[in-house]
């Protein structure tokens, strides 16, 4: 359900799968929209062997963006005015994230009345792997 | 970076939108769009990462008649004693450093992403077309926990319509690992 000025409150919380067994195809899509063509996300020879990695991992940005959906299905299409993470753990193929949100504070004045909502993403293991907050205006 | 142009394509949006599984009609139908309150097509709130596109000096991307870093025959197209392609520019590089046992670098020249931010103005809308401009923004050091000094820097983009409007800020922060230096004896 979407947040609402008729009854938001401190303390609301939101909880949605925004990536279920993710896939390399996955993170190949997104390199071609972004143009982050860096072969560490899609380039499984170059990450291991040359970079030392386990294999290729995510975008930070893929992460963020998926988080996002989460963000702007909750307070509606339009309304985010404040958007921002830290990325703190990599994600890799076959991860499955778990967004939740939670409304820290609401504020309104004449013009609109906004909310300050906590960020989180975790993976399968209940690490998190962003972490950040949102502002947005409701109605 | 400098984005001279950067125009907000409704095929671009639908592909983005896809690409981070968000299935939003917002992002795809503009019929549907037209009967809700914010009226038009807009795009997903990270999509001005993919300016990259139209950023004529970005690093991560193969240049036609340029080596490639990344594999072909052999695990990286660049011989082994040639650097990966370096920038100074923090915006979209890439990631934390593996666990463990791996190298930071692979291909970022040691610029990790830690954070990204966005300030909305306005809905970005297809049929927008964006101006950006980067600047530095503030510079810290921090002692990593594993030794050695983590070097943070912002960047700051403002994405304007070419009239000047202000649509989109986001700041970037990214760390530069310094080299661990941490022997025995």
């Amino acid at each position: 359900m979407k947040l609402s000025v008729a009854t938001v409150a401190i303390g609301d919380t939101y909880e949605a799968v925004v990536a279920d067994n993710l896939s390399r195809t996955q993170i190949v899509m997104y390199a071609g929209t972004s143009g982050d063509y860096n072969p560490l996300h899609t380039d499984d020879l170059f990450a291991r062997e040359v970079a030392g990695y386990p294999g290729v991992f995510a975008h930070g940005m893929l992460t963020m963006g998926m988080t996002g959906r989460a963000v702007t299905d909750w307070v509606g299409d339009g309304n985010l005015t404040k958007f921002g993470v830290r990325f703190s753990r990599q994600v890799w193929p076959g991860d499955t994230l778990t967004t939740t949100l939670r409304v820290d504070s609401v504020t309104a004045d004449s013009a609109a009345t906004l909310v300050d909502i906590h960020v989180s993403t975790r993976n399968q293991n209940g690490e998190e792997v962003v972490v950040g907050s949102a502002t947005a205006r409701v109605h | 970076m400098a984005i001279k142009r950067f125009p907000i394509e409704a095929g671009h949006i639908m592909m983005f939108a896809r690409s981070i599984g968000d299935p939003n009609p917002i992002y795809c139908d503009s019929d549907y769009a037209a009967t809700t309150s914010v009226g038009s097509v807009i795009a997903p709130p990270t999509f001005v990462q993919a300016s990259a596109q139209y950023d004529d000096s970005y690093p991560l991307r193969p240049r036609i008649g340029e080596p490639w870093f990344g594999s072909g025959r052999t695990a990286t197209g660049l011989t082994p004693k040639a650097e990966p392609t370096q920038s100074t520019d923090t915006a979209p590089l890439a990631e934390l450093a593996a666990p463990t046992g791996g190298r930071s670098t692979g291909g970022n020249g040691g610029v990790l992403h830690a954070e990204q931010h966005y300030e909305y103005h306005r809905p970005l809308r297809a049929d927008d077309v964006l101006v950006a401009t980067t600047m530095p923004g503030k510079s810290w050091e921090k002692e990593g926990r594993r030794g050695g000094s983590l070097s943070f820097s912002e960047s700051i983009t403002e994405y304007r319509t070419e009239g000047g409007e202000l649509v989109v800020t986001a700041r970037s922060v990214g760390v530069r690992t310094g080299v661990v230096v941490k022997q025995e004896g």
